[in-house]
């Protein structure tokens, strides 16, 4: 089968990338563009690793097909901060000692960074609800709970 | 993933043209988040998709004055739950969007996908049933409209042919002193499919109940209205002991199976208390 191409905005960046009709926009981004960021959990919407933002807003990437990013601005945990600016929620997560095994946390820093671009101070409820998608099974949710309402209290809103 | 050919048309016609050229081999896609697992889990395995994401008409949210709303197929769950009208005027419907999946599913969710994937438990349907909704279907033919009472035909049937696209739902207007809600039991409370879900959406005259509609999720092969219930409501004031008799007259609507998810028993038992639950909410909210 042909492949297509798919031109969007990836992390701030014009992008043209073939790829097959049948492949999701998670497998584009980690096997197509090396962006390994976003993980392949369950495959079936029910773990949030694979969290990105699409035009703004968290989706699961393993059920969004890779052609219907076409014209559309997607960014990825690589996009999320600088090495040399990490995002104050990137920032929160490092200091507190948040990541255990790690397979989760892009997921949960893009729910999170969604969530603050959304309601910059969340009571604890919503910041709960806003990573409800998000299922870690080591580190555990206190911490991320804490890092999260930190980073809120300096997050500038418009970040995300 | 088997392989498949990506449509990607930009109005409602180019899809019509390519599902009737196509046959029963295609497949839509909306939010995919129904479709997608049961493709990649081989349920499901079209030789072509085709992608309504380009397709500006489905995803249109408007407030007709005078005649109620109308809601695209593609508008998703995350925008009924947030919608500042919808969830004035039809808080059941909001309330059924913002249950559905995690915040990642509702922004990909869409009620079309939803309505059409015809699952017993899927969320936005039993609201919908009790505002009365139609829903508009283009195919090759034109358009027609069905009432949502008519839509489904059975786990994961609809009366939509496979050249057939949704393509929007009319919630007619409601009167002053009109009140609903929508409750679903889950043992998680997120990420979970309902047990049991119920929408109960009344309106009040005079102190009696005009209109009472109850719709109810999980307890039958489609979603249904509990028509019985709402007809013993009908021109008598709403008591606790009405509602409680509507309550029981709902139980007598259900069908319910024995799942993983729960017992008959415990269907009908919730079936109960979710409709006493809803019309107790939705007089109070009449009262606003
Ligand atoms: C993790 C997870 C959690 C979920 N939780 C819930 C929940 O709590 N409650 C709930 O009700 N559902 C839930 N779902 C199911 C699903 O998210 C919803 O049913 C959703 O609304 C489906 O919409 P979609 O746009 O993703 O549909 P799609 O997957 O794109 O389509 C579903 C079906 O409808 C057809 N279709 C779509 N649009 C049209 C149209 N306009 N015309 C004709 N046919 C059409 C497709 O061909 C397909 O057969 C969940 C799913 C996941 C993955």
């Amino acid at each position: 089968m042909a492949k297509q191409v798919l031109s969007f905005t990836l992390n701030d960046s014009e992008t043209d990338v073939l790829v097959q009709p049948y492949v999701t926009l998670l497998d584009a981004l980690r096997e197509d563009l090396e962006l390994t960021g976003p993980k392949e959990g369950c495959g079936t919407g029910d773990c949030g690793a694979c969290t990105v933002h699409l035009d703004g807003k968290p989706v699961a990437s393993c059920l969004v097909l890779a052609l219907q990013a076409r014209g559309r601005s997607v960014r990825t945990i690589e996009g999320l901060g600088r090495f040399d600016a990490l995002h104050p929620l990137q920032d929160a997560f490092v200091r507190l000692g948040v990541p255990q095994c790690g397979f989760c946390i892009p997921g949960v820093l893009m729910a999170a960074a969604a969530l603050l671009a959304e309601n910059p101070h969340p009571s604890e409820e919503e910041i709960r609800y806003g990573i409800a998608g998000n299922l870690c099974r080591c580190t555990g949710y206190t911490k991320m709970l804490a890092a999260i309402t930190e980073a809120a209290g300096v997050a500038p809103a418009r970040r995300a | 993933m088997r392989r498949f050919q990506l449509a990607l048309p930009r109005n409602i016609d180019e899809c019509v043209k390519f599902l009737a050229e196509r046959g029963p081999e295609t497949k839509v896609i909306a939010g995919g988040t129904d479709l997608l697992p049961q493709m990649k889990n081989g349920l499901l395995k079209p030789a072509a998709v085709v992608d309504l994401s380009g397709v500006a008409d489905l995803r249109t949210l408007r407030r007709q004055d005078g005649s109620g709303l109308r809601v695209g197929a593609s508008v998703t769950a995350r925008e009924i739950e947030r919608d500042a009208y919808v969830r004035s005027a039809y808080p059941a419907l909001a309330e059924s969007g913002a249950l559905v999946g995690s915040v990642q599913i509702r922004n990909l969710a869409t009620v079309g996908g939803n309505l059409c994937n015809a699952a017993p438990s899927a969320d936005m349907a039993p609201p919908l049933l009790a505002l009365e909704a139609e829903a508009v279907v283009a195919g090759p033919r034109g358009r027609r409209r069905v009432s949502l009472s008519d839509f489904f035909t059975g786990v994961r049937r609809t009366v939509l042919a496979p050249d057939e696209l949704l393509v929007e739902l009319i919630v007619p207007a409601l009167g002053p002193r009109s009140g609903g809600q929508y409750l679903r039991h889950t043992p998680r409370r997120e990420l979970d499919i309902a047990v049991v879900g119920v929408a109960s959406q009344i309106t009040m005259s005079d102190g009696v109940c005009a209109k009472a509609r109850i719709a109810l999720a999980a307890v039958a092969p489609t979603p249904i209205r509990a028509t019985a219930a709402e007809q013993a409501l009908e021109g008598r004031p709403l008591t606790a002991e009405q509602i409680g008799r509507a309550a029981t007259l709902a139980v007598e609507a259900a069908r319910p199976i024995s799942d993983q998810r729960g017992s008959a028993d415990f269907r009908r038992h919730l079936v109960a208390v979710l409709t006493r639950r809803t019309l107790t909410t939705a007089l109070e909210r009449a009262a606003r």
